[in-house]
């Protein structure tokens, strides 16, 4: 299947190693990505908070690049930019709304039967992959199962959310993730604050907003017994990762000192993707004492395996 | 704060255009105040989300605009997720937050600024950019010090390029921001 | 005598803190106790059988179960032991649950405890005699007292089984309350739209007696066997004569008169007929006013009426009627609200409680359905509405909630916006009650399609201010504790959610029929969740608000269920009495007469015996309350089952233990 592919900006700043493993992720399951030409940033959450029409018309100029691709649906690995590009399709549904858009750009939009903007679809690649690939294929693709981790999934707001417009997953207790890291070979934990707020872009204003909420989920993650943290989304990661001391000292505990990931590097850790697949140097908190231990524990059962083996035999 | 005169200060056009330009029903509210239980940003709020609502549905029109919690809302849609009437609560903050700025009631200056700073660099170059658009703020505003905490981590990681990437549509973009701005006055 | 004793566990209730076989193997000591177990729960069925057959394995002539209160299985286990062929008399019961292991937490004191209750029981079987319960006629017939809707349901349910009903109503009309309301929630309805057909079957049904304009002066007798006094009180027409015709209040020249029907919003002549649909559709002087009757000029009516049904010297007249039962259907009355003078107590004029505004609206009404505020006759714009009025406040007393005012206030204010569609309705509320079936919807429809404006807490008070433009408004402040925020509207009217209390006289009537009531002049139920209708008074019954608040479904369901029970009673050919009773002893009995004075129910009278005065208990009417023995100054009368014997039996055990 042929995806449009939208990266967002960050992946050219805080996340590249998301950008990395997302490409080299999709590579490896044969999704054929084209990236838009001459992409815009959507905008973020600066734009639909001062005008929704001002959001939609940098979403529809990047949908309308998407066109020019020829693919069937745009994908974007971050959860802001494909709800932004979402959410711009779907008002733009609208005539009314559309005809308030078209007027900030260059050309109108094209009209769909209704009256509406006839525009692409947008699916974060996390849906695309557990949608159109399946968790059953990741399953099978595996070569270095994650034995034994312990890890919690941390969706954040937007993945599933608002639900009319993200029709992915469910809204309160997604299970997306979760399947992708079984599917690994991974243990999920049961974890409440899946889709608690971490504080999104507040941090520039005021550090202690991010600090706070994003100590809370962390604290939880490490007392639920989880060895790391899985998340899908560039802003999630800096606040839960880039953050993670200051969140530590704003919340008042000690350092968690707990590998925040998305879930593309496991993937590709899994599939045993090459070091630039993944991109482990760019974690702020160390992973490789932990995949060490994974290692560790795969390489004793393997020679636990050998030797039943031998023993039969 | 004053004693309200129900009778005077309620604007039911306000309530219409707020449902209107939300597209959500304000009478549904029952006022269970699920949406403030669930809100990340209650702790730092001046006024609950819940008491925001209601203040929509009485029409009272400043007691909904003046405050800085339409600034401090992280657009997360856990009270969209939460309500049992099935508003989008978080449709009407940020409507509300839009027609609090168009009545010239901003009521945080660094939030505001920093999605001012935000968009100025997707103006200028298609794109956003972290680095710039975090001096560009703090310039501003003489604030957000505390992301140099980071800063050190990031610059190491190499997380923050220093030199922006430019699209070459950005006059395309640039040119929606100036139909944007000359809309908006 | 064979007595055995079982002890129940009742699951933990009793086992945890009652060692229930220490009780058992000690009850084996007691006198005459030739067998004792304790049981898993005696009241179940296997339990029962095993009592039948420790009766009849051991020759038992005596049962005690050490259990829970008697007003819980007495009846189970007394039917149990009939069943193993004793009289169900003989038989006696140990509360060793409410009186111990629910009230203590020492096993070893609780044990201790219970053996002593154990002990009492066995010496009060020890002296139990078999009783038989006597048989005697039942009149079929009812008394149902009050008009409403609540007693109307009644009245017609008894008259469709075939039982004659007498029906007593107060006021000159039946049709109650609900007969003033102008709609019903949750259907909006029209009131009288539903309910008079109701009235006219009343009227046209022949198994049903009609007084109206009347009171119950007093009644004797028992259950089946009741006989009713009647006071017919004086209407000063002839309503075999009157038609109804109306011709008599258009020319009456008195017209000053606070119209009741319409909560004295409006006035009347000195001789009214409530309301279009009255039944009876009869007018009726009122003495107070009419001119004719106060100084003897005037005569207008008698004039002008075209049957010459106007008596002018009538007075009130007393009628006896035979009844087997009583349904009490008195209604409520609002509480006095001029307690609240933070509301001004009843001296704003544009203040009015949701009855008035209720007639307001109707369009028999005074204003035909038009809204304007008593004062200016303005047409008002802003209407505040305060609900628990009277109600929840314990600082006047009046701790409860009135359980429809939440509704009918919701109707009022949809209402209100369907009359005056610009104008503004506000609720003041502290919670919405509304349980009912479509009840919940309702409300929200009152805020979602009608826009009424619900604020979230109570009204502080009502401050009559003059406007600009000379007009009387109301600031009414309040708080809205959603928006966390003091509140005021200035209102042109507002209207209160008054609470409800017994009818007026109901206290008096409770009395007559020798029912309990409480504070606030409701009548005591006889089990608040078991025996909803039902009174302590056998033959006695209850239906609708009289009971305690509830709207108009509930009162008609309870007017139905009184009903029922009234048929259930009048459905075997002859009634039982219960043989717990008082009996004489001749011998000792000096004829005193001190115990006819004081048995509350007429049920002894005085007997010539060979020539002597003696007291003789009528059995089917006593009712055993004892009285008459703690009275009797030569210990001659006894109550069957409690005699002075067995009760000083129990105190030598325990005194003993």
């Amino acid at each position: 299947m042929k995806y449009a592919y939208y990266p967002g900006c960050s992946g050219h700043g805080t996340s590249v190693e998301y950008e990395a493993s997302t490409r080299a992720v999709c590579n490896a399951l044969n999704m054929d990505l084209v990236e838009i030409e001459d992409w815009n940033c959507c905008g973020s959450t600066p734009a639909h908070s001062v005008s929704h029409e001002l959001s939609a018309a940098l979403s529809a100029r990047n949908l309308l690049q998407a066109a020019k691709t020829g693919a069937d649906c745009v994908i974007s690995p971050c959860p802001s930019c494909s709800s932004n590009l979402k959410m711009a399709r779907w008002r733009m549904q609208n005539a009314e709304f559309k005809a308030k858009t078209d007027e900030l750009l260059d050309a109108p939009t094209p009209a769909n039967a209704d009256g509406g903007a006839d525009l692409m679809e947008t699916y974060s690649v996390l849906q695309a992959i557990v949608e159109n690939v399946g968790v059953d294929a990741i399953a099978r693709r595996v070569t270095y199962p994650l034995e034994g981790l312990k890890v919690v999934t941390y969706y954040g707001c937007l993945l599933s959310r608002p639900a009319k417009v993200a029709q992915f997953d469910d809204p309160e207790n997604p299970v997306s993730l979760d399947n992708v890291m079984k599917a690994l070979g991974a243990e999920v934990l049961p974890f409440a604050l899946k889709t608690e707020c971490c504080g999104a872009a507040m941090g520039i204003p005021d550090v202690n907003i991010p600090g706070s909420l994003s100590g809370r989920i962390l604290d939880t993650a490490r007392a639920v017994g989880a060895e790391a943290v899985i998340t899908a989304c560039p802003l999630c990661h800096m606040n839960l990762d880039l953050r993670q001391r200051q969140a530590a000292r704003i919340s008042g505990k000690a350092f968690f000192g707990l590998p925040v990931f998305y879930y593309t590097q496991m993937i590709a850790y899994a599939f045993g993707l090459s070091r630039e697949a993944m991109r482990l140097d760019k974690l702020a908190v160390n992973p490789y004492p932990l995949l060490d231990k994974i290692a560790a524990r795969r390489e004793a059962r393997m020679a636990e395996a050998l030797k039943t083996a031998g023993a039969a035999s | 704060m004053n004693t309200i005169r129900l009778d005077k200060a309620r604007d039911p056009a306000f309530k219409r255009q707020v449902e209107k330009e939300s597209g959500q029903n304000l009478s549904l509210c029952y006022q269970c105040g699920n949406c403030t239980a669930g809100c990340p940003g209650a702790q730092v709020y001046d006024r609950q989300v819940s008491q925001i609502m209601r203040a929509v549905q009485l029409g009272l029109k400043e007691e909904a605009l003046k405050n800085r919690s339409l600034w401090l809302c992280l657009s997360c849609s856990t009270c969209s997720a939460r309500c049992p009437n099935d508003i989008d609560v978080a449709a009407v903050m940020e409507t509300l937050r839009m027609m609090a700025r168009r009545e010239g009631w901003v009521q945080d200056r660094p939030i505001e600024s920093f999605w001012k700073a935000f968009l100025d660099t997707v103006k200028y170059t298609g794109r956003s950019y972290e680095l710039g658009v975090m001096a560009d703020y703090m310039a501003r505003t003489l604030r957000g010090w505390g992301n140099l905490e980071i800063a050190p981590m990031a610059l190491r990681k190499n997380k923050m390029p220093f030199v922006p990437s430019v699209i070459h549509g950005r006059e395309e973009v640039a040119r929606i921001f100036k139909r944007y701005a000359e809309k908006r006055s | 005598m064979k007595i055995g004793v079982f002890v129940c566990h009742c699951g933990s209730n009793i086992e945890a803190t009652v060692d229930t076989a220490a009780v058992a193997r000690i009850a084996l000591t007691y006198p005459d106790v030739v067998f004792a177990e304790d049981t898993m729960y005696t009241c179940s069925e296997p339990g029962q059988e095993n009592i039948v057959q420790a009766i009849k394995k051991h020759g038992l002539d005596g049962v005690v179960v050490a259990s829970c209160s008697p007003r819980m299985h007495e009846p189970t286990f007394r039917r149990t032991v009939e069943r193993a062929g004793l009289n169900r008399y003989m038989f006696e019961m140990a509360n060793i649950r409410e009186h111990v292991s629910w009230i203590g937490r020492d096993r070893e004191a609780n044990t201790n405890k219970a053996a002593e209750l154990v002990r009492l029981a066995v010496e009060k079987l020890r002296r139990d005699a078999p009783l038989y319960a006597k048989q005697f006629d039942v009149t079929k017939r009812v008394l149902v007292i009050g008009g409403g809707v609540a007693g109307i349901q009644a009245a017609l349910d008894a008259a469709d089984a075939g039982i004659g009903v007498v029906m007593v109503e107060r006021e000159s009309t039946i049709g109650g309350k609900m007969a003033k309301l102008d709609k019903t929630f949750p259907t909006i309805d029209c009131s009288s739209c539903v309910l008079a057909p109701k009235m006219v079957d009343v009227a046209q049904n022949p198994n049903i007696t009609l007084y109206a304009h009347s009171e119950v002066e007093s009644i004797s007798g028992f259950v089946g066997n009741f006989t009713v006094k009647i006071r017919r009180r004086a209407t000063y027409v002839d309503w075999d004569k009157c038609t109804g015709c109306g011709t008599c209040t258009e020319k009456c020249p008195t017209k000053n008169v606070p119209d009741a029907f319409n909560e004295n919003i409006s006035t009347c002549r000195a001789i009214n007929i409530p309301f279009p649909q009255a039944i009876p559709k009869k007018a009726t002087i009122n003495p107070d006013y009419c001119r004719k009757i106060k100084e003897g000029k005037c005569g207008v009516c008698a004039k002008v009426c075209p049957t010459g049904a106007i008596v002018y010297d009538m007075a009130d007249e007393i009628v006896e009627e035979k009844v087997g039962a009583v349904i009490a259907a008195t209604g409520y009355d609002l509480m006095d609200w001029t307690v609240l003078k933070e509301y001004g107590g009843g001296t704003y004029p544009d203040v009015i409680t949701s009855l008035q505004y209720e007639r307001m609206m109707s369009a028999s009404g005074p204003t035909a359905g038009h809204i304007h505020r008593p004062s200016d006759g303005m047409e008002p714009r802003n209407i505040v509405f305060i609900q628990c009025v009277g109600s929840r406040d314990c600082s006047i007393g009046r701790p409860y909630c009135s359980g429809f005012c939440c509704m009918y206030t919701a109707k009022q204010a949809i209402m209100t916006k369907d009359h005056l569609p610009d104008a503004e309705a506000y609720v003041f509320y502290m919670d919405i009650r509304a349980p009912g079936k479509m009840y919940d919807e309702f409300t929200r429809r009152a805020q979602e399609e009608y826009g009424v404006q619900y604020v979230r807490g109570r009204v502080s008070a009502i401050q009559p201010t003059v406007r600009p433009d000379g007009k009387v408004g109301y600031i009414v402040r309040g708080a809205d504790t959603l928006l966390g925020k003091q509140v005021e509207v200035d209102a042109d009217m507002v209207v209160l959610a008054v609470g409800v209390e017994g009818s007026h006289g109901a206290g008096h009537l409770a009395e007559i029929l020798r029912i309990s009531y409480d504070h606030f002049g409701f009548f005591m139920e006889s089990h608040v969740k078991l025996r909803p209708v039902e009174t302590n008074t056998a033959g006695v019954y209850l239906a609708g608000v009289c009971q305690g608040a509830k709207d108009i479904p509930a009162s008609v369901a309870q007017g139905s269920a009184a009903a029922a029970k009234v048929m259930a009673l009048f459905s075997k050919p002859k009634l039982e009495n219960d043989p717990q009773i008082s009996l004489v002893d001749i011998k000792r009995c000096v004829g005193c007469g001190k115990c006819i004075k004081v048995c509350p129910y007429q049920a002894i009278e005085e007997v010539d015996v060979r020539g002597a005065k003696k007291a003789h208990v009528i059995e089917t009417v006593c009712q055993g309350c004892g009285l008459c023995t703690a009275t009797c100054p030569q210990g001659a009368i006894q109550v069957a089952h409690f005699t002075d014997n067995q009760i000083l039996a129990e105190v030598n055990a325990l005194c003993q233990c």
